[in-house]
């Protein structure tokens, strides 16, 4: 069974770590995803770095940034995860813009990934029809989750329309907004929330965009099953010593 | 019709609104409303009058005796330069202004590279009283400083982008994150041919009276609406489409599209995206853009601040790919000589955008007698700093 499935099956306020690979070093990829693991993340999301990131705000940009000046690229990328399995059990995501993707070819993207071992993708910019009409059949071909985001202007009837196409979860974001925004849970949001859980809809939702602390994250856990941490982890591990680094930012949320 | 997008909003292989789901509403919004809006008859009446009165149009074809006389064919300038604010972008921005009026949108914002769309877009906000934020690369916002002046006085915010090459792309992604974070008031003025659909066919349209007129002008001076060449530069291709888009279906009319080459197309600074480029995703569609074998944006390089981009519109590179346009490419050398050409042979100082489509005249070889117009996209007083350093003037 796909690792994503199972862990919505076995766990509830799951926290999800999206960090960007090559990120603060080239050979930085899967030591944070062991110690994430180690320190307790549920489910990671790996970002490949794009130079024209339009939905991320500036600390991931300059994350991706850094990153693809170091020399990162999509197939290191998947070079660097070939023993991704050897040490690390949770879910892993890539996250990325479709570009790079297309370039690389769809079919042997979802190979390299079905290959070292990576349970789904998000691609923000990779439109619902497209995916459908493209792609949809090699994704499922590799078993992979395809995740999709739905922001409070979706209209419910293309929120169905996504969860009927979707097999991993639903990424909510909390606001309009691009990366790296405070979550502001106000009367608006909590609405919003509560009418989505009320949708009863198949897959399982993931709040994203905006939590950086335990308060925003329990927060999100009481309308959805869990909460993806960005910019909040990333801008933790900009520098001083790595799995210091990141263990003490989950501390925070194990509490 | 058979160049024009069809109802999934590609042009053949090229187009689709590849745009997060953030976007989603706004974008969808645009794409039901907008050729309801654009062909009702108020806002056409609304629209043709702006450009009759606000704008001056319709601009003047002129036959330019002297480039005739040395090219030995009948040289048609399409005078855009003789536009309010200076060049073709105006069209587009009093389009889209009555547009977002109509879609109830209080606040305007836009990316410029060389300033000239912030300046139109700047001068229709200040005409309308909508707020306006203008997304300007840090370098162009050093190189264009007259521009950005402009801009401040008609009442405009301008955000130095200071991301990527600080340029036009750059200024585009921060453009598409405003309205990502405004979606309910904000309309975003796309200043070219590209984004995601509507927005390559929604501003062709608004730019296709420069064609219309050309037509028209040209069948009272000459006695046939059809001539032999039709020849503009290309950035992201906005006056080049309005230059070609009454003119596509007329098989026998060539279209020619100059690229900037920059320093040579080999050089490593160069914006010649068809010859430099692959397919790919940029800014909303799909298009042929300049980018590594990862698939990362390579920053391109103008003298022409209008013409660095790294892509070109979908459109484009379906008239490219099938063969219905030729793509050229012309060097800033090649186009500042031709820029002080025009200025002595016909007295009118062009952009340096338009003078890469006027180099390329050197190029063609004519039977004599041939009909071909250029689009005179703009006029060259933003750009006198680069021409008086370029021939120590």
């Amino acid at each position: 069974m796909n690792r994503i499935k199972q862990l919505f099956q076995e766990k509830k306020n799951i926290l999800s770590i999206y960090y960007t690979a090559g990120y603060p070093n080239t050979g930085d990829t899967v030591k944070i995803a062991e110690a994430l693991e180690k320190s307790g993340a549920d489910m990671l999301e790996i970002g490949f770095p794009y130079s024209d990131p339009v939905a991320d705000g500036p600390v991931i940009q300059a994350s991706s940034k850094q990153s693809l000046d170091q020399g990162m690229t999509l197939k290191l990328l998947f070079e660097q995860l070939k023993d991704l399995r050897k040490t690390v059990t949770i879910p892993v995501l890539l996250m990325g813009y479709v570009n790079p993707v297309l370039q690389f070819g769809v079919e042997k993207f979802c190979e390299a990934c079905a290959e070292v071992g990576v349970d789904g993708c998000i691609v923000p910019d990779l439109p619902m029809v497209e995916y459908e009409e493209f792609y949809k059949d090699c994704f499922e071909k590799h078993n992979l989750s395809n995740v999709f985001l739905i922001t409070p202007q979706t209209a419910e009837e293309r929120i169905h329309k996504i969860d009927g196409l979707t097999n991993g979860f639903i990424y909510l974001l909390s606001s309009s907004a691009t990366t790296g925004k405070n979550l502001e849970v106000g009367n608006t949001t909590e609405a919003y929330f509560s009418r989505i859980k009320n949708l009863n809809l198949k897959n399982p939702t993931m709040i994203g965009f905006g939590i950086s602390d335990k308060q925003t994250f329990d927060k999100a856990c009481s309308y959805a099953n869990g909460a993806i941490i960005g910019t909040a982890f990333v801008k933790a591990i900009a520098d001083g010593d790595l799995e210091e680094s990141v263990s003490n930012f989950m501390k925070k949320f194990k509490a | 019709m058979k160049y024009k997008v069809n109802e999934k909003g590609y042009y053949g292989d090229f187009g689709g609104a590849y745009i997060p789901e953030m976007l989603y509403p706004n974008v969808e919004e645009l794409r039901q409303n907008y050729l309801k809006i654009i062909d009702d008859a108020d806002f056409q009446k609304e629209f043709h009058q702006l450009l009759k009165d606000y704008v001056g149009r319709p601009s003047p074809l002129y036959l330019a005796k002297r480039f005739s006389e040395r090219y030995g064919a009948n040289i048609f300038l399409k005078r855009e330069d003789l536009n309010h604010t200076g060049a073709h972008k105006i069209n587009n921005t009093i389009g889209q202004i009555l547009l977002a009026e109509k879609l109830g949108k209080k606040r305007i914002i836009a990316e410029t590279g060389a300033g000239q769309h912030g300046v139109a877009t700047a001068t229709v906000c200040a005409l309308r009283n909508l707020e306006c934020v203008i997304y300007m690369g840090e370098v162009d916002i050093e190189r264009q400083a007259p521009n950005v002046a402009r801009m401040k006085m008609l009442g405009a915010k301008v955000v130095p982008a200071s991301s990527g090459s600080k340029t036009l792309k750059d200024a585009t992604n921060e453009a598409m994150r405003d309205w990502i974070n405004n979606p309910v008031d904000t309309h975003y003025i796309i200043g070219s041919v590209v984004g995601p659909h509507p927005y390559p066919d929604m501003v062709a349209i608004f730019q296709s009276i420069i064609s219309e007129e050309t037509k028209k002008q040209l069948l009272e001076q000459t006695g046939s609406d059809q001539p032999d060449y039709v020849l503009a530069c290309v950035g992201g291709g906005s006056n080049a489409m309005g230059m070609f888009y009454h003119f596509m279906d007329d098989e026998n009319v060539k279209l020619i599209a100059v690229e900037a080459a920059g320093k040579g197309v080999s050089s490593g600074f160069s914006a010649a995206t068809t010859y430099l480029g692959k397919e790919g995703v940029l800014h909303g569609s799909r298009s042929i853009l300049m980018q590594t074998p990862d698939g990362q944006v390579v920053e391109p390089h103008s003298v022409s601040a209008g013409l660095d981009y790294p892509g070109i519109g979908p459109q484009h590179a379906h008239l490219f790919k099938t063969g219905r346009g030729q793509y050229v490419s012309i060097t800033d050398e090649e186009s500042l000589d031709a820029g002080l050409l025009c200025t002595q042979l016909e007295g009118i100082i062009p952009a340096i955008e338009s003078a890469h489509a006027l180099a390329y005249l050197e190029k063609m070889e004519f039977k004599g007698g041939e009909n071909v117009v250029v689009c005179l996209s703009g006029r060259g007083d933003k750009d006198l700093d680069t021409y008086i350093k370029y021939f120590n003037l």
